[in-house]
């Protein structure tokens, strides 16, 4: 659980902001707005029409990822598919969100479990831009939680943990590859 | 679709103020009244000086800039490796060498980490070293003229990138290589890269009284690519740490291939040891080409010379000198704490911070626990010398910085923030966001044994919608943090020259007293300057035509010249003589294809003027000197070429 302690803090600290912001808005005036980040501050909120989509935002326009962008919100992990990456984002399909035992999307939404999902989000994520030609001459990648997940080749397709590439989108930082299983990390103490 | 995920925002967040509100007050809730201390905080009023010195350097503007901390004011864009037309630097006859290289003449280059000299491990503020990637350099400023006095080129060297940092003494000026190239260069097949590329990284010896650098020896390393460096402080002084990545040794499509093995390493070189084996006659000389260019103070002129050789160090060839310390996943930053027992990896694909001990490495060393070899350089066990893990502090790490209290800073690229945590505990103590994409960061004397630790500096790479946009390429910034209590506060977010890609700085007060204020008119010993009105002249040899002219509030002696001709060569060589505090003055002409000349009081500049067409042209002064300014101007007569018209020259009366 020690692991998780930075997030928690992180979480504790934004609330907090959040919440003094609220309080003591009329003196905001004289306040620099950066000394108290919003909730919506970040490259994530930043309106941009004219750039090429982002991970997130290809995820957002997506009508098969409701679930994977409710839970990135939940997580309030959505900064870490903006940056400039470049990112290689495995989207679980909702109806690969589905197909987990039910109950189990419904509980890691929860405010309580928002490390966990965060941890799960994470290993959804490769610093690098691989496209399902590179995946195919790995035999495994560095998540962004620190894990590493499996790639194999099946008739000369690339299978990322076991979940099958339905779709590739390039991203203007990176590229999102649809996939059809949710990616569970592996239990503590690999790597 | 963007509805939804409005109010979805809207809902996470009422229900996160909600459940939040009790916990405000054991934050100190940084906003509201307590916030408005910030503007005092960055405040400097009118009049009144910073407190700190920030270098910061431009990248790929090839300067450096002078800041003032807190309140984030530039004062001064030095010119280092690139031409500066503002104040002739590189356009002007004295300063051109200072750019010469084997390549010939290169007027730009991309300059990265600057790191001020040290004595016995405290900043002194004497010179401030940066190094440029693209074509290798090291160049160093002098902090009492706030120039470039010094150029020297790096040779067996590519993409200088693990440089320039200095020993605890200002010994050396290290400069490790990027990318690994053949050594000597040679025309042969790129795949066969692995195996017979090599990595020099060069000790460059500091003269403690002049500064003058002088390539000691390099040491010829595996084809890696050395990303950063740190020396060994306290304890640890004599040795020096390079982060390496790319230990796969792939020459293509290095952003998958380059990320293959798990661990790359950090490489421990002990260079008190190989520093006497080669003075007792170690190492071999090998032929080599390089400039080195030094600009002396007296003449006001650089010199440029093309030295011939240097000497190399094969590791193997010294037992004990060379180690090799397992880091994960492409380890970046390269970082020491004050104390000299810490060596921080921050391995950018890592999610977490790998710390070795010195003490460990020293006894897996002493017990010769060897886990195998690269290229005869033995790898120590991972977990022999490992200190410790920040386990998940942030996404992409990139460098840390240290305060002197037993605190930590890294910055996180990815995550964009910069996280603060505990030496020996491996704690994470606070986090605050970047606006975007933080590189490097930089406390006072964050890298020595005595930081300052007031302030730190983060250098971000992206700004967005941090500033009123200015087209598609928008700033890069800085922002300040009070890092004074337990958690940091972000106090002030300023625009950068260029890429602020690495910063030094130090008290103001270290640099201050020092700073030079004139040059004495009677040490100038520039050929061509010119004490007093008096001498002024015009010296025709050939179609070489010299003009030895003065200046002083507020007029040019002379201020006509007749008898110049088209496909002269006419090189005017002005001295100011001025011998008051900030009077410069410049000068240009008509058609010059140069800058303008900016001359501070004392000092003789040249610049180069080839007529074309005939007429009478005017010259004036450029730098705004005196409430005569507007009159500070004069005509040169240029006849044809076959012309007789007499070489003359006045002031003050008309030319017979």
């Amino acid at each position: 659980m020690k692991t998780f302690k930075p997030l928690v803090l992180l979480f504790v600290f934004a609330v907090v902001c959040y919440s003094c912001k609220n309080e003591t808005k009329e003196v905001q005036t004289t306040t620099t707005e950066a000394n108290a980040p919003k909730q919506k501050t970040g490259q994530a909120f930043i309106q941009d029409d004219e750039a090429t989509p982002n991970c997130l935002q290809i995820a957002i326009n997506s009508p098969d990822h409701k679930t994977l962008v409710a839970a990135v919100q939940a997580a309030q992990v959505e900064n870490a598919l903006v940056n400039v990456g470049p990112l290689t984002v495995f989207a679980p399909t909702d109806a690969a969100f589905a197909a987990l035992p039910e109950g189990t999307v419904e509980n890691l939404v929860k405010p309580e479990n928002k490390e966990t999902l965060a941890n799960i989000l994470k290993y959804h994520v490769t610093p690098g831009n691989l496209s399902t030609s590179i995946l195919t001459k790995l035999k495994k990648l560095g998540q962004a939680n620190n894990q590493y997940v499996q790639v194999e080749v099946v008739d000369g397709k690339p299978v990322i943990g076991g979940a099958n590439i339905i779709a590739s989108v390039k991203a203007g930082n990176g590229i999102v590859h649809v996939i059809d299983k949710v990616l569970l990390p592996p239990s503590k103490a690999s790597n | 679709m963007k509805n939804i995920f409005k109010s979805a925002m809207v809902i996470l967040s009422a229900l996160l103020a909600f459940t939040s509100c009790n916990n405000s007050s054991k934050s100190g809730g940084k906003s509201g009244a307590l916030a408005g201390n910030v503007a005092e905080k960055v405040y400097v009023a009118p009049g009144e000086h910073d407190e700190f010195y920030a270098f910061i350097s431009g990248g790929f503007s090839g300067q450096l800039s002078v800041y003032g901390l807190p309140s984030g004011r530039l004062f001064k864009v030095i010119p280092v490796f690139s031409q500066d037309a503002e104040k002739a630097y590189g356009y002007n006859e004295e300063t051109k060498p200072m750019l010469n290289t084997s390549h010939g003449f290169v007027p730009w280059d991309d300059s990265h980490h600057p790191d001020i000299s040290q004595t016995n491990g405290v900043i002194d503020g004497r010179w401030v070293f940066i190094n440029g990637n693209n074509t290798p350099r090291i160049a160093k400023i002098d902090l009492s003229t706030f120039e470039t006095t010094e150029i020297i080129e790096v040779p067996n060297s590519a993409g200088n990138h693990s440089s320039s940092f200095v020993t605890e003494n200002t010994e050396y000026v290290v400069a490790g290589t990027r990318f690994s190239i053949p050594i000597p260069q040679k025309d042969m097949p790129i795949k066969d890269y692995k195996g017979n590329f090599k990595g020099a990284l060069s000790f460059i010896s500091v003269d403690p009284e002049h500064g003058h650098m002088d390539i000691k020896f390099q040491v010829i390393m595996p084809g890696f690519d050395y990303d950063l460096a740190h020396p060994g402080r306290g304890a640890s002084h004599g040795w020096f740490f390079f982060s390496t990545y790319n230990s796969e040794e792939a020459s293509t499509l290095l952003e998958v291939n380059a990320s293959q093995n798990d661990k790359d390493f950090i490489a421990a070189i002990n260079w008190k040891k190989i520093e006497e084996y080669v003075n007792n006659g170690g190492g071999k000389m090998m032929p080599a080409n390089y400039a080195h260019n030094v600009y002396d103070e007296d003449t006001h002129t650089a010199t440029s010379t093309m030295k011939k050789e240097v000497l190399v160090v094969n590791p193997s060839d010294v037992p004990g000198a060379v180690y090799l310390l397992p880091t994960p996943k492409s380890p970046h930053g390269c970082d020491v704490d004050p104390s000299g027992e810490y060596i921080v990896g921050n391995g950018k694909l890592s999610a977490n911070l790998t710390v070795h001990s010195f003490t460990k490495m020293l006894k897996a060393i002493e017990d010769n626990k060897v886990a195998g070899d690269a290229y005869g350089i033995p790898i120590l066990n991972f977990e022999d010398v490992l200190a410790g893990v920040v386990e998940q502090p942030g996404l992409g790490p990139l460098h840390t910085e240290f305060d002197g209290k037993g605190n930590a800073y890294t910055t996180f690229f990815i995550s964009s923030e910069v996280v603060k945590w505990k030496l020996g505990t491996w704690e994470v103590v606070d986090r605050q966001p970047c606006y975007y994409s933080v590189g490097h960061l930089m406390i006072p004397g964050g890298n020595s044994q005595k930081p300052w630790g007031k302030y730190v500096v983060a250098m971000n790479k992206i700004t967005k919608d941090r500033y009123l946009p200015t087209g598609p390429e928008v700033t890069q910034s800085a922002q300040l943090y009070d890092i004074s209590g337990e958690k940091m506060e972000l106090l002030l977010d300023f625009p950068t020259v260029g890429e602020p890609h690495y910063a030094a700085g130090c008290p103001a007060d270290l640099i201050k007293p020092r700073s030079k204020k004139l040059f004495k008119l009677e040490d100038n010993k520039h050929p061509y300057a010119c004490k007093n009105e008096a001498d002024t002249k015009v010296v025709r040899e050939g179609d070489v035509v010299h003009v030895y002219m003065t200046t002083i509030r507020s007029h040019f002696s002379p201020d006509n010249i007749e008898g110049i001709k088209v496909g002269d060569k006419v090189y005017f060589h002005i001295t100011n003589l001025e011998q008051d505090y900030d009077v410069p003055h410049g000068v240009s002409i008509i058609g010059a294809n140069t800058s303008e000349l900016l001359i501070m009081p004392g000092q003789t500049e040249t610049f180069l003027w080839e007529p074309k067409q005939v007429g009478v042209w005017p010259f004036y002064c450029t730098d705004f000197c005196s409430a005569l300014h507007q009159e500070m101007q004069g005509y040169v007569r240029v006849s044809s070429a076959n012309a007789s018209t007499p070489l003359k020259w006045s002031l003050g009366e008309d030319i017979e």
